[in-house]
């Protein structure tokens, strides 16, 4: 096991490691009185920006740069919105943290919002966590009790609320537009930017949406130094100046077949093999690794010969998967058909796609309907080429959607298909052997439910 | 003429009224509104959408819009007392979670999304429950039943259970 200690998750494990009580004598909330007593809004802002915290929610954007988009001397509101929408397949990082340490989230939402002058901060909670739902509630109230919250906190001129606001079971509302059109009561469509959030987000105002774990991250910032948090991860590439560097500690979910699924703090930067064999105790059964999501399902996917790759910002794009993003990584093994495996990532896509965009509506749901006629054996190798053309002409990146969801449904459609095409055309060829050639329009099965 | 029956009681109305601070308009009510009456009737009729809209001054049709983009309101009958989601995307699937879903609904003689005739019991097929480090799992009202097994997952949901928050 790496020596490296958890911070992030100092509090899982503890006896009501929950509680303000808990937190505060393991040194929280002493950051946000010496910060709100002695530094300007800009000097906050200037911490975050100097630590090089980009970003945990997935998109991996500068936190700090984020931030200083917003409009100066804006007469307000601005607001800030929590992402708590947790939905990418595989990721569960901050649920634990708003269940084991929630006054760790507060502290770094009220920091953030001192530091962007947001005098309301929503969390976007998604409805299938009750359990995170009743904790933060309980965190919020003592919070207020102690004077963390409310009107001129700690006798400054800062006030500040945090509403819980819950989500109704849509992947979309943790696309941050997509989000503040959830919040402002009508479906989760995104909105085409710009205009961005910080120029006009929530009802129409400057608006800053950060992650769970990124609140968490400003609030240990705030705690051990920029120094600290810079020490720790990837540094910046000298070789190339648009790299940011992939600094600080990282939540990594652990999941699929692997022996010990888990929720695990490492610095940025672990490997895939790493995180599996030291971390998972291997791939369950003694098997091997057939594939591996490097940061949830829309990242796509890298082969078992791809697994030293750094799980940073940068890494698993050197293997052609999309990013980083959640860092939730889940293993394959190689029982496992990746016809299955491509069919659920289709299923998925389809089922949450909006609706907005017709290239993404139709793209998700055809690729969805190919796989269940390829796996009930009426394949062609024509539907590999199909697909792919599916994979490249929807989303954000050929510029034929509003968002990335698209990018998100295609990368494993492509990451699969280029990586695994030997065994996508054995599948068909063996059970359409009378039919894996032909070309001709087919039509499409019903699609059909468990039954 | 008899009025028609209100469904809204007056204690969901206060309820809705009771988080208009919080809001500078009054159409961000609509999702916390919609969770208040689903709460209750486990169900949002029409006519609960109607009488959304004349309480936040919307237009019903904006109502049910916001309504009908989330799965989660059944409109036409109340979902079961235990409305149970079974995970089936990756991490639940790689465990099991499709044969799960297929196994509770054929011991409970329902489909998919389907409620057993006595209203007990509503299983729903769910994308990421965020529980991957104990899939296969199935969120039963507000509890969340981890590294399920098709035995257990059907002894478990034979179980009463507290009203989903």
């Amino acid at each position: 096991m790496p020596a490296f200690k958890p911070v992030l998750l100092e509090a899982v494990g503890v006896p009501d490691g929950h509680t303000i009580a808990s937190y505060k004598s393991r040194g929280g909330y002493a950051p946000l009185e010496k910060m709100l007593g002695e530094k300007q809004p800009a000097d906050v802002v200037e911490m975050v920006k100097a630590s090089g915290l980009r970003g945990r929610g997935g998109a991996g954007f500068s936190t700090g740069l984020k931030w200083t988009f917003l409009p100066k001397d804006h007469p307000g509101p601005i607001y800030l919105c929590v992402n708590a929408d947790e939905s990418e397949p595989g990721t569960f990082n901050n649920r634990i943290l708003m269940e084991d340490d929630p006054h760790q989230v507060i502290e770094g939402i009220i920091l953030s919002s001192y530091a962007t002058r947001a005098s309301t901060a929503y969390i976007y909670l998604r409805y299938e966590y009750p359990h995170s739902w009743h904790r933060l509630q309980g965190a919020i109230d003592e919070a207020y009790a102690a004077g963390y919250l409310g009107k001129n906190i700690q006798g400054t001129n800062f006030s500040l609320d945090i509403y819980l606001h819950r989500g109704a079971a849509a992947y979309i509302c943790g696309e941050e537009t997509g989000l503040i059109e959830s919040l402002e009561g009508k479906r989760a469509w995104p909105r085409i930017k710009p205009p961005f959030p910080a120029i006009e987000g929530l009802f129409r105002k400057p608006t800053v949406v950060n992650n769970i774990e990124t609140m968490a991250c400003v609030a240990q910032i705030a705690r051990r130094g920029v120094e600290w948090f810079k020490s720790i991860g990837v540094p910046a590439d000298p070789n190339n100046p648009r790299d940011p560097g992939s600094y600080g500690p990282k939540l990594y979910c652990l999941s699929g077949h692997v022996e010990k699924p888990g929720c695990y703090e490492a610095p940025l930067g672990i490997t895939a093999r790493q995180l599996i064999d030291e971390f998972g105790g291997g791939v369950w059964k003694g098997r091997r690794a057939k594939a591996v999501i490097p940061g949830g399902i829309s990242m796509g996917l890298m082969t078992e010969s791809e697994l030293d790759t750094p799980l940073d910002f940068a890494g698993p794009g050197r293997v052609g998967c999309l990013g980083l993003g959640t860092a939730a990584v889940v293993v394959i093994d190689d029982q496992t058909s990746i016809v299955d495996f491509l069919h659920n990532s289709c299923r998925f896509f389809a089922h949450e796609s909006c609706g907005q965009c017709t290239p993404c509506r139709e793209g998700t749901s055809w690729s969805l309907r190919m796989l269940e006629r390829i796996k009930a054996g009426r394949g062609r190798l024509k539907d590999l080429d199909i697909l792919l053309e599916l994979g490249q002409t929807m989303g954000m990146m050929p510029g034929s959607t509003i968002c990335g969801l698209a990018d998100g449904a295609a990368w494993p459609i492509k990451n699969a298909i280029k990586k695994f095409r030997g065994e996508f055309e054995d599948y068909i060829k063996r059970t359409n052997p009378s039919g894996w050639m032909v070309t001709d329009p087919v039509p499409a099965l019903q699609i059909v439910g468990a039954h | 003429m008899i009025a028609p029956k209100r469904v809204l009681t007056d204690e969901m109305v206060a309820k809705i009224e009771a988080l208009a601070p919080r809001y500078p308009n009054r159409r961000a009510l609509t999702l916390p509104a919609l969770h208040i009456v689903n709460a209750e009737l486990r169900h949002v009729p029409l006519e609960a959408v109607v009488e959304i809209a004349r309480v936040l001054g919307l237009a019903p049709a904006e109502v049910q819009d916001t309504l009908t983009f989330y799965q989660f309101f059944h409109q036409e009958k109340p979902h079961g007392k235990v409305r149970a989601f079974v995970c089936r995307s990756v991490s639940c699937a790689l465990r099991g979670g499709d044969h799960l879903l297929e196994h509770l609904c054929h011991k409970n003689g329902i489909a998919p999304y389907g409620t057993t005739p006595d209203g007990e019991l509503t299983i729903e097929p769910a994308e990421c429950l965020g529980a991957c480090d104990f899939a296969p799992c199935i969120l039963a009202n507000d509890d969340l039943l981890k590294n399920m097994t098709p035995e257990a997952a059907e002894a478990e949901l034979k179980k009463p259970r507290a009203r989903a928050t």
